[in-house]
């Protein structure tokens, strides 16, 4: 069996326990729907009640019919009904999926732009202050929570320019390009910022390593300029590790960044889990799980497959 | 070389700007108002819903038989009048001939009758059911007027019905079984869009019959950090905000634009004890965490002092000086003798269950009490529990002590009768009853004469706070924000939002 095949394979498997497990968990915190809708009033219910709204949030059939009924809607395509919505889990995770794959797109090539060229010049400067320097900053990007650069940057936007990208009302990219970006630009850059200084150390030492192999000092005798060295040999050779870094990040940003989402109000996946669990809507919690681990493994297959076309030397599968 | 670099630079100044225009964004239409909030309701069924924010969308879109004004008086709303007979046992009312549905139809007695019905139907699952036992049938006498028999007299249910859980709503939709989903009320406003935890439209409702609303109509959007809506206001995207921390409110008068409005509140900030597990099954244990607790410390310390500390009833017409309570001043020497009395000299351990961020100051205020009783030998380990949980727990009466923020009611029986009766609902939360508090509500429920019901509640007041079950610690406020541009609105101590009806946004 090839490598693709055997992946493939896997993929229902996994999907199934991920499934199962969100299942029990969310099942197994104390609260339900029930408690989530009425909070401390629900213990006003008399039994008759509560058995009438138990019925109502389907939650009269025991575990394993429960889950049964689930699996077999998801092989019609059937993800359930939101409660707190009232409509089709599937309908809204595609209502909001664009939103986060975006932000993980923006994020991604505003870490790398500014992550790559850092690293590399950090790795040729190696020893310098000009190293010294981009290696402190990194540290400070990864280590503040990006919250804290969230509402920064909130803070200084309103009381430095009086300005702020509109909240509370998303306007799709397809609709308004302008307002789209405006909105989606600083959150990008807040969660970027923090994966930029990942990169930035990880191609630092992945450079430094690749600087000293024999085939650079090969072609630096043989006369390359610099330049050419660093980015058309050295890089190339770079970039196995900031491709798993970067395909990590990325299947986590798919599954919605919940801070951030929240600090600037953005309808993305992340707060349709968080909310999910908020309000015990388990089809929709279980649904959007589903969803975001399924958008985790094609991520990280296609990272796989970007090995061996970085480098040829790489075979997928072989032993 | 040069020429590209001032090419790329012009270019990102392009972008910068376009970028900065979009952001400053248009304009509202002149009187739409642009709201903001960080919880979002969670349905439409006005008799189901219990959030917060339900009850605060909800009540612009329906309306009870009748509704509290801001100083808590009874007033109409679908009904114009209402009268108790000389027993207490019969309840008319009056609809105001004009009121209509948002769907054109009149409200008549008709609709009354089915909405209560529905209410007390168990199969709808109404919690506010309870409040209504006492209704024995319901007459439609003639189109506009509607009669209660009640089993019992029952002073308390004409508040009760002031409540948003017992709006009117269309026979009609109960019949389609629409309430869940198609809100069709009389109130003020209709929702014209809802997109859960994301934004609210509302337009006004022409033919609403308590006349023509200020705005055009109210979007809403879920912020759900407060720090943003507060970033927010000061840009001018937002008009008008509902807060929950009193540290965000507090920051709001210190911006040119903007004013907060403080209206104090009938919920109230307070430790559960479970008095069913030692040691707080002693009386004298239960009176030392009372003597021993700083109250105003616990306000100016959690809650930035924002609210005044409280007895057990809210009601200011009701509520007695909470100076005259008992151990309302700290005395830690009183304590520690109440302690070493009852046999614990060297304090014992007990854990306090708080909720996150629910409210704002739960985990300040546990953290507070918890060095105020290390005072008296009392180890305090705090559990800060996720929401649900935490109702969950509590609901099951399953903690030694709870910090909590409880829904109040303007007539006391509405308020405790289900913590403090022998039949309450919540009897096993509270999990203390006596003979006292119980002959004083029931006294309470039936009394007509207003002044007659004020001593009976003064003593329930005075008994409750010397039995020492919950240590009763403050009431707050309820915050909203807005610009300047914004006026003629009136909060009200149940923190409803009805007042944006009269509200009007200038240019």
């Amino acid at each position: 069996m090839g490598y693709l095949t055997r992946r493939l394979v896997t993929f229902p498997l996994v999907l199934i326990g991920v499934s199962i497990l969100v299942f029990v968990a969310i099942r197994l915190v104390p609260g339900d729907s029930i408690t989530a809708m009425l909070g401390t009033e629900a213990g006003l219910l008399t039994p008759q009640q509560r058995v009438a709204l138990t019925a109502y949030f389907g939650l009269d059939q025991n575990w394993l019919v429960q889950y049964w009924h689930w699996l077999l809607g998801l092989f019609r395509g059937d993800l359930g009904i939101s409660v707190a919505y009232g409509k089709p889990v599937l309908d809204v995770i595609l209502d909001r999926f664009p939103l986060t794959l975006e932000l993980a797109f923006l994020s991604m090539i505003i870490a790398l732009a500014v992550g790559l060229p850092a690293g590399v010049f950090a790795a040729t400067h190696n020893g310098r202050p000009s190293d010294l320097a981009v290696r402190i900053f990194a540290m400070i990007g990864q280590s503040t929570p990006s919250f804290v650069v969230g509402l920064l940057i909130i803070y200084v936007l309103s009381v430095g320019f009086g300005a702020l990208p509109t909240m509370g009302e998303f306007s799709p990219f397809w609709q308004d390009p302008l307002r789209n970006l405006s909105q989606l630009i600083f959150p990008a850059i807040t969660l970027g910022l923090a994966f930029a200084a990942s990169v930035t150390r990880i191609s630092r030492s992945a450079m430094l390593d690749v600087l000293s192999d024999d085939y650079v000092r090969t072609a630096r005798s043989k006369g390359a300029p610099a330049r050419s060295v660093i980015w058309r040999h050295a890089l190339p050779n770079a970039l196995i590790p900031v491709v798993t870094l970067s395909g990590m990040e990325f299947g986590y940003l798919l599954g919605g960044a919940v801070l951030v989402e929240k600090i600037y109000a953005l309808p993305g996946l992340g707060r349709v889990v968080l909310d999910a669990i908020l309000q015990r809507d388990y089809a929709l919690l279980q649904g959007s799980v589903l969803f975001i681990a399924f958008n985790f493994m094609v991520v990280n297959l296609l990272v796989d497959l970007a090995y061996s076309a970085l480098d040829p030397r790489i075979r997928l599968g072989e032993r | 070389m040069k020429r590209r670099s001032t090419a790329k630079l012009v270019s990102c100044l392009a972008i910068a700007a376009a970028l900065g225009a979009a952001m400053v964004g248009s304009p509202a239409s002149a009187a739409t108002l642009r709201m903001a909030w960080s919880q979002d309701a969670t349905g439409l069924d006005p008799h189901k819903q219990t959030a917060f924010s339900s009850i605060r969308l909800l009540e612009l879109i329906y309306e009870p038989l009748v509704r509290l004004d801001a100083n808590l008086q009874i007033v109409p709303a679908v009904a114009d009048s209402w009268q108790f007979s000389s027993n207490g046992t019969e309840l008319t009312f009056k609809l105001n001939p004009n009121a209509k549905f948002q769907n054109g139809e009149p409200v008549t007695s008709a609709d009354v009758k089915a909405s209560f019905e529905r209410i007390l139907n168990e199969a709808t699952g109404a919690v506010a059911r309870a409040n209504f036992l006492s209704i024995a049938s319901i007459d439609a006498v003639d189109p506009h007027t509607v009669v209660f028999h009640l089993s019992q007299p029952d002073v308390p249910i004409l508040t009760a019905m002031t409540n948003l859980n017992a709006a009117i709503v269309s026979a009609g939709e109960i019949a389609k079984g629409a309430i869940n989903t198609t809100p069709v009320g009389s109130g003020p406003f209709k929702l014209e869009k809802w997109d859960p935890n994301s934004r609210e439209i509302l337009v006004a409702n022409k033919m609403w019959a308590g006349g023509a609303t200020g705005i055009e109509g109210i979007n809403i959007s879920v912020l759900p950090d407060e720090t943003a809506i507060l970033a927010a206001m000061r840009t001018g995207q937002i008009d008008f905000a509902l807060l929950n921390d009193p540290l965000i409110a507090t920051l709001i008068p210190r911006e040119d634009r903007l004013v907060l409005n403080r209206a104090p509140v009938l919920a109230y900030h307070v430790l559960q004890l479970n008095p069913s597990r030692k040691p707080m099954t002693e009386l004298a244990v239960r009176q030392a965490i009372s003597c021993a607790i700083d109250r105003k410390e616990v306000l100016d310390t959690a809650s930035l002092g924002e609210g005044k500390v409280t007895g057990p009833i809210t009601t200011p017409s009701f509520a007695t000086d909470p100076n005259s309570l008992f151990c309302y001043k700290r005395d830690v020497e009183k304590a520690k003798k109440l302690m070493a009395d009852a046999g614990y000299a060297k304090g014992f351990s007990a854990t306090v269950i708080a909720a996150t961020g629910e409210p704002p100051t739960a985990a300040a205020e546990a953290q507070i009490i918890q060095s105020q009783l290390a005072e008296i030998g009392v180890k305090l380990d705090i559990k800060v529990m996720e929401l649900n949980v935490y109702v969950d727990t509590w609901l099951k009466g399953d903690f030694d002590m709870a910090v909590a923020l409880n829904g109040g009611s303007a007539d006391p029986y509405s308020m405790y009768s289900r913590y403090w009766t022998k039949t309450g609902n919540l009897q096993k939360v509270a999990n203390y009853i006596d003979d006292t508090l119980d002959g004083l509500m029931q006294k309470g429920r039936a009394e007509t004469d207003p002044a007659a019901r004020k001593v009976i509640f003064s003593d329930f007041e005075k008994h409750l706070a010397e039995m020492s079950p919950w240590i009763w610690l403050y009431t707050s406020y309820s915050y909203t924000a807005q610009q300047k541009s914004v006026q003629g609105f009136t909060g009200t101590p149940i923190g409803s939002l009805f007042g944006l009806s009269k509200v009007t946004v200038q240019q």
